[in-house]
């Protein structure tokens, strides 16, 4: 990086710095990022800085689902309209908010922040397994819908998971897995086809 | 010879790694060009054209353009894609060792056409069924012998006497075996069963139909696993860490199979 901006300022090179490290931000954005800044109001500049300290300071991980939260436990898990009867584990935050977005979900969920990944070392040790399998003690739970990616590492983890969860007596169930919407049957690899068959329903 | 602009290889799928938005760096296991990192855009959206063709473990063809960096995956068809390894932790877990103890094992470019057949076959005996630990001994001794590491089974590396049907010590830093006079007391060397010599010496030099029919009790099983893998951590000079999840299957007796009594 410095070699890039030998010339600038020592305080312009450092904030280029801190945005270089960024995912996804080159040397170029970063610049670019610094430069918009230098130019902007004092106000916004002010308020990118408060709200990057708020997100590091407020918020923690839900005790109950592990989901990033600014209250413990979090909004799904206090709202008392949701069903608590499934919980459905993703691997990210993230996932929830994808899955909320299809607003056809309205139970518990379950943040296992990762994925099992023997090869990068990730194990489940690494993972919230311990916190999930505490929530089931209670016996108000009936469905696990596990919701982990369709990949090698996720279907790994859900396997994994099932073999936990099959002795407790609960309903295990797995996303469905198959063609996506607006996908072409000729692009489609034989694993994913076969799924796809497998899973056919009747036209309604 | 450096690869044309674009070309066509098989690969085996080693590794992904994600990259910025969209993007997978995947490690590709070639024949002719040996293991060789390339970009495949897109492939984390839900409608991608390769994704399903460049998952792990999947025996693939595939057209590369060279970038300036890193070459670009631009289609890719799987040939074989193990599904039956992909419905079973035991089996997945060894053949995710396979792959790493490869990834670890190959410099990028270095050539490759006996390890690539190696790796295939071993992904296609964990996919039929075959007992899986036992077609793991027989790829780690395999690749030994094809990356230049086979460890001498036949006399003692102290004193170079043929080795004597007895208690002998192996020595991952010695290359091999030591008899009991120049093994007892070197500091890396753990004693070596004659029947752990036996399974070494054939999954050496036998044929892969040969190493399936013997019948290993699980506590022979351990000790040549021990032997094999501390030489094969000794050799790349840097931990296997899919070795941790075999263990812990094992040891949860998660998707494992029962093991045949002594």
């Amino acid at each position: 990086m410095r070699d890039i901006t030998p010339s600038a300022a020592a305080p312009v090179v450092r904030l280029i710095e801190e945005f270089h490290k960024l995912p996804g931000v080159g040397p170029k954005s970063a610049q670019r990022l610094t430069y918009y800044l230098l130019r902007a109001p004092q106000e916004e500049a002010q308020a990118l800085a408060q709200a990057i300290l708020e997100v590091k300071e407020k918020i923690t991980f839900c005790s109950v689902c592990q989901n990033v939260t600014d209250s413990d436990p979090c909004l799904i898990c206090e709202d008392s309209q949701r069903d608590r009867s499934v919980i459905c584990v993703v691997e990210e935050p993230l996932d929830i908010l994808a899955l909320e977005r299809t607003r056809s979900y309205h139970g518990l969920y379950h943040v296992l922040n990762g994925v099992i990944s023997p090869m990068d070392g990730v194990g489940p040790e690494d993972l919230k397994v311990e916190e999930l399998l505490e929530r089931l003690k209670g016996g108000a739970v009936q469905e696990v819908i596990l919701a982990t990616n369709p990949n090698l590492e996720g279907e790994a983890t859900s396997m994994y998971l099932n073999r936990l969860l099959r002795p407790l007596g609960l309903r295990v169930t797995r996303l469905a897995r198959g063609l996506p919407t607006g996908a072409d049957l000729e692009y489609a690899d034989d694993l994913t086809l076969s799924q796809a068959l497998e899973g056919r329903q009747e036209v309604s | 010879m450096p690869p044309p602009r674009v070309y066509k290889t098989e690969a085996i799928v080693l590794r992904q790694r994600k990259l910025g938005e969209a993007d997978k760096i995947i490690t590709l296991y070639t024949p002719n060009f040996g293991k060789l990192e390339a970009v495949a855009k897109g492939v984390r959206r839900p409608k991608s054209r390769l994704a399903g063709h460049l998952e792990v473990l999947t025996y693939t063809s595939a057209m590369l353009a060279q970038g300036r960096n890193l070459d670009v995956v631009t289609q890719a068809q799987a040939i074989e894609s193990f599904a039956s390894l992909r419905d079973d932790l035991h089996r997945l877990s060894r053949a995710l060792y396979a792959a790493e103890v490869v990834d670890r094992f190959s410099p990028e470019g270095a050539e490759s056409y006996h390890i690539f057949q190696l790796l295939l076959g071993t992904l296609r005996r964990l996919a039929a069924g075959a007992a899986a630990d036992i077609v793991l001994r027989y790829f780690e001794m395999q690749l030994l012998n094809l990356a230049g590491f086979q460890p001498q089974m036949q006399h003692c590396l102290g004193c170079r006497k043929p080795l004597t049907p007895v208690p002998n010590y192996f020595s991952p830093a010695a290359g091999g075996v030591l008899c009991p006079s120049c093994g007892s007391g070197t500091a890396s060397s753990r004693p070596l069963s004659v029947s752990a010599l036996k399974v070494m010496r054939l999954l050496q030099q036998g044929a892969i139909g040969d190493v399936l029919r013997v019948r290993i009790g699980s506590s022979l099983a351990r000790e040549v696993e021990f032997h094999l893998r501390v030489y094969v951590i000794h050799v790349l000079e840097r931990d296997v860490r899919s070795v941790a999840f075999i263990d812990r299957l094992r040891r949860e007796g998660v998707g494992e199979p029962v093991g045949v009594p002594d």
